[in-house]
């Protein structure tokens, strides 16, 4: 079981927090790997926020054939942020690990979110292609205001190797993930949190139906949703095809995995809705076991459970800074000054939201639908 | 022992021995073991045989016998009756093994045997050998060399068959992309959109196993009255929503009317019978069926049409189809009004759903074929096509030509995944179900059989001759043992209009059949996919959850090889 942890906060913080959040909830953990997405980032990218920023890992050939790229797509690099590698037993340094600040050529200057949204997608897989056959390029996430940081080897450690303790990068919202290594080989692109175009997620658990629900993404016709070296990259696809694709509020995120009985639809005012949305999106339909922490591009930080409940998770906080957990130890860890009483384990028919800012928590009901 | 009359000729100047035109019982596909030592000569198997292949008769035995004190041996002859096996290939043993239940002693009963030479002499008359049941192929499935092999285990945790809550149900019906509901937004809440003009399928909710296409008919009366009655109480006492399909043949006039309507599937093929009747009912039903099945092609016979013999077509069966009695009733192989697929297929989807208001899923079922993609993918575009049911070679019929059900068909393992897998290619795998049919439970196994299916790629399956043999006795097997279905002469009462033979079978008892079958069906359904970690949604398409034993099956399948 993976241990996660996602801070959100209406200050900007260090990944330390959820670092050490992560090293309390270790007990028995192998710690494979760490994944870090920071969003809303404030020290030097403060002043960068609507320019977008590539994260990844590169060979030194790597480099070259990433330069040469960019130029021809007519992206000019305005900024390069590079970790402080700090070499340390156990862990393999790769040639050059970055989050390369672009500015969009200059046909896409004045276009639409939505359709920068799809160049800088359609750039970051193109990448993903050049890299993945020799493993000469990694590329996690193209996009503004965010950066994700990836490498094997425990989590503690990892954040070591990138200086991190000595770095003065921030955000205000941070996921983490402690990687429990299952029944795959460790691969990069299998390490959470997973992201596209905006959303987020990372997960606990197997997915037993993953099968069918990959199947079904990728017979979109959306060209992102590829990848799936992990069985859990599916929920991340899954968000953005129900809020992006769809245009469903997020609430119905909860409806299309974890979907409600005949009997229990009769008490939903929308019931008549939820009924061809079940029928359309059956194959999404997710078993468990599984907790989902994700975030969207408004910054809404969001936790839900599939319908039998076989993974822990926790939500709490104080009004300003909330963490959605995987364990209570870590959260004890993170946020100490809160309120233990009001902590949220949320339930089958739960789906625990924290608005933008970490300005308030709600609890959204599924049987009541409010 | 010697025949007790002797042929006139044979004693005047033909050599005793020479039977040279006459077939040996080693020709037989069955050999009847009697034993003189437990007969009482009661004379119930040589009655009770539906083929007359054993007759009593007499014998002339050579006793050498001695009393007294010292050996004095006399040859006595004395005269015996017997049960006898005729080498008459008209009236060749089946296997079925009537004479074995109905006799008190155990003195009488078939053997199997594998040197026979039947199909060499069964085509008398130049014509070929026909039958009912399902193709002769004792050997292992590939259905049955599936095996499940992703088990949940401690990184996630198996489900609990008895604890959790499952769904084993399945949708038949067309579903509409999500992209093309008409849903729109109304305080951050969907509501449908009562102004848009997209057409909403009706959709079935029903229990993966369904009971196929058997005519009332091709079926006798108890035996048609006893799955209805099964599946009604499924439905009404156990809230477990089986259906069955009629067959071709029409529905009898009193269910057309009844609230038990929504639990059957109309057939409707080539030879129309029995549809003046339901569509002039149609004012009259209270309920709608739960769906239209058109029949294109039947996996036990592909391209051949069916036919109902003259001796089935008793009073009965004449009114329900709107025919004369005591005609052969043939249905053509196509439908002879239609000469395209866009006629044949889309057309007529179309004029059934309209029948209904639309309100009824139809689909067509077809033999399983190479061709069963371009089938597909003329659904796929048809937004009023509500399925596809294909019969892959091992499925059963009530009569057929031996050639048919042995050699033709495709089997349906293949068949159906290739179909899944191109629906996946089109993204259009939840909109248009596939129904498999053809050889489930062949070997008993439903509800693995059904389950298999399912992860390759089917939303439910069909089942026909494993009904009969688990809910009535059926004797047939893959040895050709009965199948006498096209006959009228059912051992068993299954497949016969004759009332003396069908007052055998006893339609409460097959209801209560039926009824045991479904329910321990989904248990064991359930018994497989809680190990799998899935309960919520039907694991439609997970085939990694499957494995099989062979390399080339394997890559055929697209699912992993184990061994």
């Amino acid at each position: 079981m993976c241990r996660l942890v996602a801070i959100t906060s209406n200050e900007y913080f260090s990944p330390v927090e959820n670092i050490l959040a992560l090293e309390t909830m270790k007990e028995g953990h192998d710690g494979s790997g760490l994944g870090l997405t920071l969003r809303d980032l404030g020290g030097e990218f403060e002043e960068l926020k609507g320019y977008p920023i590539l994260s990844g890992i590169c060979s030194k050939k790597g480099v070259q054939m990433l330069n040469e790229f960019m130029h021809k797509a007519g992206f000019t690099l305005k900024d390069i942020w590079t970790p402080k590698i700090k070499h340390l037993k156990g862990i393999m340094r790769r040639d050059y690990y970055f989050a390369r600040i672009y500015d969009y050529p200059e046909s896409y200057r004045n276009k639409s979110m939505h359709e920068k949204e799809d160049l800088l997608m359609n750039i970051r897989l193109s990448l993903r292609k050049i890299g993945e056959s020799d493993g000469s390029m990694f590329v996690f996430s193209f996009y503004p205001d965010v950066i994700t940081l990836k490498e094997v080897g425990d989590p503690l450690q990892v954040y070591e190797f990138f200086g991190l303790d000595k770095n003065t990068i921030k955000a205000k919202i941070i996921f983490a993930q402690g990687r429990q290594n299952t029944n795959y080989v460790i691969y990069l692109y299998a390490c959470h949190p997973f992201f596209i175009q905006g959303y987020c997620s990372m997960t606990n658990g197997e997915n037993t139906a993953f099968v069918p629900i990959r199947e079904f993404l990728m017979s979109r016709g959306f060209p992102g949703y590829l990848g799936y070296n992990s069985d859990s990259e599916v929920f991340t696809h899954t968000l953005h095809y129900t809020v992006r694709q769809l245009g469903l509020p997020l609430t119905y995120y909860k409806d299309v995995i974890t979907p409600l009985k005949a009997s229990e639809l009769e008490m939903r005012e929308d019931k008549e809705a939820l009924k061809l949305l079940k029928h359309s999106l059956r194959p999404l339909c997710i078993d468990g076991p599984n907790v989902v922490i994700g975030f969207t591009p408004e910054g809404t930080c969001f936790m839900v459970h599939d319908s039998k409940k076989l993974r822990p998770g926790v939500v709490g906080g104080v009004r300003g800074k909330y963490a959605l957990l995987s364990e209570e130890c870590g959260l004890d860890r993170a946020i100490p000054e809160r309120n233990k009483s009001e902590d949220i384990f949320p339930m089958k028919y739960d789906m625990v939201m924290v608005t933008p800012q970490a300005e308030e928590v709600r609890v959204w009901n599924q049987l009541q639908g409010t | 022992m010697e025949p007790a009359t002797r042929n006139v000729d044979y004693l005047i100047n033909v050599p005793r021995l020479d039977h040279n035109h006459q077939l040996s019982l080693r020709e037989f596909p069955y050999i009847i073991r009697w034993r003189d030592d437990r007969c009482k000569r009661c004379g119930s198997c040589t009655a009770v045989c539906p083929v007359k292949a054993i007759e009593p008769t007499v014998k002339i035995q050579r006793i050498v016998q001695s009393e007294g004190a010292l050996p004095t041996p006399v040859v006595v002859r004395k005269i015996v009756p017997i049960v006898e096996q005729v080498t008459d290939m008209d009236r060749y043993c089946t296997g079925c093994g009537a004479c074995t239940l109905v006799c008190p002693n155990e003195a009488i009963e078939p053997e199997y045997n594998p040197q026979n030479k039947f199909l060499h002499y069964k085509n008398k008359g130049g014509e070929g050998y026909k039958r009912g049941g399902r193709r002769n192929d004792p050997s292992i499935s590939t259905l049955d060399r599936l095996k499940f092999t992703r088990i949940s285990m401690l990184t996630d945790p198996a489900l609990d068959a008895g604890r959790h809550e499952f769904h084993v149900r399945t949708l038949l019906g067309r579903i509409l992309p999500p992209e093309d509901l008409p849903l729109k937004k109304s305080n951050g809440k969907l509501m449908v959109d009562k102004m848009s003009d997209t057409f909403i399928p009706p959709v079935r909710e029903i229990f993966p196993i369904m009971i196929g296409s058997m005519s009332v008919g091709a079926l006798s009366p108890p035996m048609w009255e006893g799955l209805a009655m099964g599946v009604s109480y499924l439905n009404e006492v156990e809230g477990l929503p089986v259906v069955m399909c009629t067959g071709e043949g029409g529905v009898p006039p009193r269910l057309l009317k009844s609230k038990y309507l929504k639990y059957f599937i109309i057939q409707i093929a080539s030879g129309y019978f029995g549809w003046d009747e339901i569509i002039h009912a149609l004012p009259y039903m209270r309920e709608d069926p739960a769906a239209i099945e058109i029949k294109y092609g039947q996996g036990a016979k592909p391209g051949d049409g069916g036919l109902l013999m003259a001796q089935k077509v008793l009073k009965l069966i004449a009114s329900i189809r709107g025919v004369p009695q005591f005609i052969d009733l043939a249905s053509p192989p196509t439908h002879q009004t239609k000469y395209s697929i866009e006629e044949a297929v889309a057309k007529m989807i179309q004029s059934m759903s309209m029948a209904w208001g639309f309100r009824v899923p139809v689909y067509p079922k077809i033999s399983g074929t190479k061709t069963a993609r371009a089938v597909l993918n003329n659904l796929a575009r048809n937004p009023y096509a509500s399925a596809l049911s294909i019969d892959g070679e091992d499925g059963g019929t009530g009569a057929a030509y031996n050639v048919s059900m042995d050699k033709m068909g495709h089997p349906i393992a293949s068949n159906i995944r290739e179909c899944y897998l191109d629906l996946v290619k089109q993204g259009k795998q939840n909109e248009l179900p596939l129904i498999a049919a053809g050889g489930i439970a062949k070997k008993g196994n439903l509800a693995a059989n059904t389950a298999a299916l399912i992860m390759l790629g089917a939303s439910a399956v069909s089942i026909g001759k494993y009904i009969m043999q688990a809910a009535a006795n059926c004797f047939g097997d893959e040895y050709n043992r009965c199948n006498l279905c096209n006959t009228g002469r059912c051992p068993r009462g299954i497949t016969t209009q004759d009332p003396k033979l069908y007052r055998r079978l006893d339609s409460d008892k097959v209801a209560e059949r039926v009824v045991e079958v479904f329910k321990s069906a989904n248990v064991e359904l359930k018994k497989i996919f809680a190990p799998m970690g899935r309960s919520t949604e039907l694991p439609i398409g997970m085939s990694d959850g499957l494995s099989i034993d062979d390399k080339a099956m394997a890559e055929r399948l697209e699912i992993s090889y184990a061994c």
